[in-house]
């Protein structure tokens, strides 16, 4: 799982039904310190974040998990919205 | 999930029998700023997407699979939704 910004939505109107109803947000992962850590992707969100929040998302068909036992194709879901982290 | 242009077709006749009446498409991974990034794939379509269409992707073989409606197909990638539009604030 990794930090990331959400930083955008995304609206497809013909997509795969398994996805109808399901919000799709454009991510920034993060680096511990905020920065700016990789390449955006989109990611299928289950816990109604919204743009400008700092969410976990977790990476592969376990992103699938939440919509059980609807089988989403999806690689990539937001799982968790952070309210604060800290590093050592 | 990763925004792509659809840039072309692929017709196969000798393949796996899971791609039977798959359509194959080359895709290119762009940015949200339209730019390429990353090598060309290959990606089976379950939405009716066409070339030069924005679309989504799934990178990841059960989610290709789920896509193309069969369990175990030896696929990693598949296009799973045409784009309408991004909005991206930051």
């Amino acid at each position: 799982m990794q930090l990331a910004r959400v930083i955008g939505d995304v609206v497809a109107t013909r997509k795969d039904e398994k996805l109808n109803g399901v919000t799709l947000l454009v991510l920034q992962p993060l680096a511990a310190d905020g920065s700016k850590a990789g390449r955006t992707l989109v990611a299928v969100d289950t816990m109604g974040a919204g743009v400008g929040e700092t969410v976990f998302f977790v990476r592969g068909k376990e992103a699938s998990f939440p919509f059980h036992p609807v089988e989403v194709p999806t690689d990539a879901g937001i799982v968790g919205i952070v309210d604060h982290w800290d590093v050592e | 999930m990763q925004l792509a242009r659809v840039v072309g077709t692929v017709v196969a006749t000798q393949k796996h029998r899971a791609f039977e009446g798959a359509k194959l498409l080359l895709v290119q991974p762009v940015g949200l700023d339209d730019t390429p990034r990353g090598a060309t794939l290959l990606a089976v379509d379950s939405v009716g997407a066409g070339v030069t269409e924005r679309v989504l992707i799934v990178l990841e073989g059960r989610a290709a699979g789920e896509a193309l409606g069969r369990k175990g197909a030896p696929v990693d990638a598949a296009v799973i939704g045409i784009v309408d539009s991004v909005d991206v604030h930051e």
